[in-house]
């Protein structure tokens, strides 16, 4: 079985035995999530992305179907806590995430109340900052960083459990494009270099191309899957769900539909800048 | 066309005097004309929130001045809340401002406490949801059983309603999907050209930007880098990345081939800027036809 397997998951926030037509925010979804893999799942607001995130460690429990999280049902509270331990999840709003007053005492928080031991806990707080590249602002405090900075110490937080899956659900949203690519540039070195599983729910379809899996959902459900090239090259079912395609696809795809000689879509703007060189001869 | 706003060497420092002083706007001097639309960007930290905050008397200038309407707005300290009223702000994440009992209540409430009452402020409140897109019966609900689009919208109606001759928003569509994005940014425009307000927005979405600016200002380390028209901005990329920014991607990928040696005008903003430029150049090669 896959890391985290999810097996026809239905979720609804009405209470379903005393309404009608309850809305199901999740509605039969069913996804296997590698270990050490890097996803992307798009989708517009209310489609049930976020749901699907706190289904991934146990935050929320499905209403029918199933969660394993290497072969632990979340429904068992027993296992709660072991999930947990295994699935971190990093939130939209970094100010929401942060409970103390200088960065170093943030990052323990949670090793302190896994009871580690303190000579444990100094060595996980030290490597996790310097994983994503804050070791030099251990001793500040939270609320003078920048937004970027803040959602680094929001995943050192996460990586000093020592989490093998990190969920973070539109991390990148109240940030800058600088601040962004920070982040973008954190998870893929924890992804690539640690082998840390990371699941990233975004709206940006320039971080989504980076991942080696993309899941859209629409409506609940998952609307299509693969890899970058596969997704982002059905440029008109992406239109026709109002998503968002890299500009370079869109061009491309555009300039296709006027006759122009092009097999494959592009989704970087070098990529298309090479094709369009090859096309205009 | 005639200024409505200017700013003469304006700075602002932070905690001036104490140990934690830091300046964050540095001697920043232009003009806005009645009507424009100016988009402000700069990475976190440049100084542009706390540049919109001095624009209508949130915070009091260290240095320099602002003049709204020929008249500094802290000639007369005492008259600013005055100023709030002609120049209308939206924050960020204006949904989580909203508290009234109904989505009416809510938009009308900057409306009354400029002194709008009766059928003047019934259609103030009527006009301004129309131009934000709320259904007539959306406004005896509590604004808290709107969606989030609809929350923001309704956040932002309650400072149309108030009918500021400027309005600045700070980054209107952040965290919303790329639907609603697009939602809201087409009733700003709409809004800025159907009743001919000057409107300031803050991006960091430069594609945003690019689509719908006619100039852009922008910051860097407290200084103002640049104030050119849309295309000259945007044509000048790397300086733009030198200051943590990105132009458009079809800006990018369109300047690339440019250096390439393709005969591609500067400045292209937008995918169907592109498209027609390719077509054009496709077709005088026969490769289309």
């Amino acid at each position: 079985m896959n890391f985290i397997s999810v097996q026809n998951v239905r979720f609804s926030y009405d209470d379903i035995e005393e309404t009608k037509n309850p809305v199901y925010a999740v509605d039969g979804v069913s996804l296997e999530f590698e270990k050490g893999g890097f996803t992307a799942v798009i989708g517009h607001n209310g489609c049930g992305k976020s749901t699907l995130a706190k289904h991934l460690n146990a935050m929320l429990l499905p209403d029918s179907g199933k969660v394993y999280v290497d072969g632990d049902d979340t429904s068992d509270e027993n296992k709660t806590f072991d999930i947990r331990e295994k699935v971190g999840l990093v939130l939209q709003n970094p100010d929401n995430q942060l409970v103390a007053s200088i960065v170093e005492e943030d990052v323990a928080f949670g090793p302190e109340n896994l009871g580690v031991e303190p000579a444990e806990i100094r060595k996980r707080v030290d490597s996790a900052l310097k994983a994503v590249g804050m070791y030099d602002y251990r001793m500040h405090a939270p609320y003078k960083l920048s937004g970027g900075q803040k959602q680094r110490i929001a995943i050192a937080g996460v990586l000093a459990i020592e989490p093998q899956c990190i969920v973070l659900d539109e991390p990148t949203a109240m940030l800058d494009p600088s601040g962004r690519a920070e982040v973008m540039n954190t998870l893929i070195k924890l992804n690539r270099e640690m082998g840390i599983t990371v699941i990233l729910i975004t709206h940006f379809m320039e971080e989504a191309v980076l991942a080696d899996r993309v899941v859209v959902m629409d409506s609940g459900k998952v609307l299509t899957q693969g890899t970058p090239d596969e997704v982002f090259s059905q440029v008109e079912l992406l239109k026709k769900h109002r998503l968002d395609v890299p500009q370079a696809a869109e061009l491309a795809f555009r300039l296709k539909g006027r006759g122009a000689k092009i097999d494959k879509i592009p989704l970087t703007a070098e990529d298309c800048v090479n094709l369009l060189g090859e096309v205009l001869g | 066309m005639s200024e409505i706003l200017e700013l003469k060497n304006l700075g602002f420092v932070y905690g001036q005097g104490t140990p934690f002083e830091k300046r964050a706007v540095d001697n920043v001097s232009l003009k806005i004309n009645k009507g424009e639309l100016v988009g402000i960007i700069g990475h976190t930290g440049s100084g542009k929130s706390t540049l919109v905050q001095m624009l209508n008397g949130l915070i009091k200038p260290t240095e320099g001045e602002v003049i709204l309407d020929g008249k500094s707005i802290w000639a007369e300290p005492k008259k600013i809340r005055s100023v709030r009223f002609k120049v209308g702000m939206v924050f960020q994440y204006p949904e989580y401002q909203l508290f009234e009992e109904t989505v009416y209540k809510d938009i009308a409430f900057g409306a009354i406490n400029k002194g709008l009452s009766g059928d003047e402020l019934d259609r103030a409140v009527r006009s301004a949801a129309e131009f934000t897109s709320l259904k007539p019966e959306l406004l005896d609900k509590s604004p808290f059983d709107l969606s989030g689009g609809e929350k923001r919208r309704a956040a932002i109606a309650g400072v149309i309603a108030m009918q500021p001759e400027i309005l600045i928003l700070d980054e209107p569509t952040a965290g919303l999907d790329p639907m609603g994005r697009e939602i809201l940014l087409s009733q700003i425009v709409r809004y800025h050209k159907e009743m001919g307000n000057t409107v300031l927005l803050v991006s960091h979405s430069m594609e945003d930007i690019a689509r719908v600016a006619d100039r852009v200002i922008v910051m860097n380390n407290s200084k103002l880098m640049m104030f050119d028209t849309t295309k000259e901005v945007f044509a000048r990329g790397d300086e733009l990345e030198n200051y943590g920014l990105k132009v458009p991607q079809i800006t990018r990928i369109m300047q690339s081939l440019k250096q390439r040696g393709y005969d591609i005008p500067d400045g292209i903003l937008t995918v169907d800027e592109a498209l027609e430029t390719l077509s054009a150049l496709l077709k005088k090669e026969g490769k289309i036809w």
